[in-house]
């Protein structure tokens, strides 16, 4: 294995009472690297997610970051570690603008006496410095979300996630709620954070996200690992036919 | 015309229609004040204008805009607040006992906004921690328990006769002889200046800080606030427990202004409140809205009101007016979306 290694999960299982929703799975992702997690429904794909990021504890295995064993207790632990996951319902609030949804929680502020203020002038210049480099164009900083499309939503649920320096980005089903003119941006909005050399993971059903943006791809089946293998050694029927418990 | 021809035109004047909405957004109340002070003030010309209305409009609206302020937060987070004309009732009899008891003047000052604050906790632990299903729910059962303290603690009966110190907030006259020469008549009520303070702390508050921000994120979408790390059940908390406090700021102005306190204070004065609210653009469904929204919205309401009892309007006539402006206000943000959406 390289020495980019910057995520492991080593033999994780997690079991919800008698039901086994993940079994002995291994996982790893390399830096700047895009993994493609596929299988059915059922087959473990968010509960391996919701392991990564530290919503569940994992029962049984171990997880590596940057080589290094680690706890999770909550999302917090994976974020302080540089991972950050775009959930499938977005988690945007409509109402407010773009920068204020990329800063929502984490928004620059300076000190005016004893009192903190809201810094809107650097909120607006890290907005719009962080959209360039992520090559998203939106009218102005200041658009309200409910204003863009599903695309552009994706793009400023992307740019949240990115927007303090995460070097792993968990994305569940980035497209499935797109038109499909829109899912080409958002694809490319996947490669260029490859370029930046921020690792992704992608869950996703359409073998045509797969085979666009990922350098190697994984199907989990029945919360096992099921099969592995670099995108240019293998095909879309191949793929399929993990996703439904088949293997030549 | 032919049928296409037809159809280019409408779009065009459509699009100069949908050109104006952000004007009128932003505008427009200021717009409909300005239009209402114009009519009221050719149908009463000696009257409407004079320094004498006008500062008694402020006098009046001055305790009502602190219940609109506290309840617009609210419904920016989507919740609603409907004890806070209880608040004003029970934090002004805590007031005129604290008083009746001998009390020195800047502790029975501090009575009301303190039982102001305590009760609009109460409110939000209820919402948050006994995970009360609606904020309705909770807020209505405090309507009847505040209000029953109230009566409890005074025995139904009106207390009367403050302190001159409690008197100058509601009814206190900044002299303007620097201006207007020796002896002048003008003046400016000590309750607008404390009106503009808190409008313009406020105002802060929600729009440079961030728990104002998160208010508003998380009546735009509160799983979004969660996700972002951010603790939507102390916000909360802290939301009610000010509304609470500004309806005891309410009850402190009440007290100055008619220096007494008595049992039908405040009643029904959160529906005047919401009302406000809702004139002044802020959506009943949550963040959306502005605190110069609410002030006009208590503005509205308040020349409306004094101007119809100028003109000797019924009481009865100025209910079915208002209620007509709040769904005619409601209407018009109704229509408004439907064209943005359109377009």
């Amino acid at each position: 294995m390289s020495d980019n290694l910057v995520l492991e999960a080593k033999s994780v299982s997690k079991f919800f009472g008698t039901i086994t929703a993940l079994q002995n799975v291994d996982l790893h992702l390399n830096k700047g690297e895009v993994l493609g997690v596929v299988g059915d429904n059922g087959a473990g794909k968010s509960t391996l997610m919701k392991v990564l990021s530290g919503l569940y504890k994992p029962s049984e295995g171990s997880l590596f970051f940057d080589k290094e064993k680690v706890s999770l207790n909550s999302p917090r632990d994976s974020q302080n570690l540089g991972l950050e996951m775009v959930y499938q319902d977005l988690a945007l609030a409509g109402n407010l603008p773009i920068g204020d949804n990329i800063f929502l929680g984490r928004e620059p502020t300076r000190k005016v006496g004893p009192f903190n203020f809201l810094d809107h002038k650097k909120r607006k210049q890290l907005t719009e410095e962080h959209l360039a480099k992520l090559k998203i164009n939106v009218k102005s900083a200041d658009q309200k979300v409910e204003e863009l499309s599903g695309g552009q939503r994706q793009a400023v649920a992307i740019a949240r996630a990115t927007a303090f320096n995460a070097k792993i980005v968990l994305m569940d089903e980035p497209t499935a709620a797109l038109a499909v003119k829109e899912v080409g941006k958002v694809l490319d909005l996947i490669l260029n954070l490859k370029k930046l050399g921020v690792s992704v993971i992608v869950i996703s059903h359409r073998m045509d996200d797969i085979f666009t943006v990922c350098d190697r791809v994984m199907a989990l089946f029945q919360g096992t690992n099921f099969a592995e293998s670099e995108l240019k050694n293998t095909s879309r029927d191949e793929v399929i036919g993990w996703i439904m418990g088949k293997k030549d | 015309m032919d049928h296409g021809e037809k159809r280019l035109m409408d779009k065009s004047q459509e699009s100069l229609f949908v050109r104006l909405i952000p004007f009128f957004e932003r505008y427009g109340i200021l717009l409909l004040i300005l239009i209402m002070i114009a009519v009221l003030h050719l149908l009463q010309p000696d009257v409407f204008l004079s320094w004498r209305n006008v500062t008694n409009i402020f006098k009046q609206v001055s305790w009502q805009s602190m219940l609109a302020l506290g309840v617009f937060m609210v419904i920016v987070t989507a919740g609603i607040d409907l004890s806070v004309g209880s608040i004003i009732m029970l934090s002004l009899m805590g007031l005129a006992i604290a008083s009746k008891a001998g009390m020195p003047w800047y502790v029975v000052m501090l009575v009301a906004p303190a039982i102001g604050f305590l009760c609009g906790m109460f409110n939000g632990i209820g919402i948050t921690l006994l995970r009360m299903p609606h904020p309705f729910i909770m807020t209505l059962g405090t309507l009847y328990i505040f209000r029953g303290i109230g009566n409890l603690i005074s025995g139904g009966v009106p207390i009367t006769g403050f302190a001159e110190q409690i008197r100058v907030i509601g009814n206190g006259k900044i002299k303007l002889d620097a201006f207007f020469g020796e002896g002048a008549r003008e003046y400016i009520p000590t309750s607008l200046i404390l009106m503009i303070v808190i409008f313009f702390i406020f105002w802060v508050f929600l729009n440079h800080t961030r728990i104002g921000k998160w208010i508003y994120a998380i009546g735009g979408n509160p799983g979004a606030a969660r996700a972002a790390g951010i603790n939507v059940d102390r916000i909360l908390i802290v939301v009610y427990t000010l509304c609470g406090f500004l309806a005891g700021i309410g009850g402190l102005i009440l007290a100055g202004r008619t220096n007494s306190a008595y049992p039908n204070a405040g009643l029904q004065s959160e529906l005047d409140a919401i009302a406000a609210v809702i004139i002044g653009g802020a959506s009943f469904f949550g963040g959306r809205g502005t605190v110069l929204g609410v002030f006009a919205g208590v503005m509205i309401m308040g020349i409306l009101r004094n101007g119809l009892n100028l003109m000797n309007v019924s009481v009865f006539w100025q209910q079915v007016l208002i209620g007509s402006i709040i769904i005619l206000a409601v209407y018009i943000d109704v229509l408004r979306r439907q064209l943005a959406t359109r377009t």
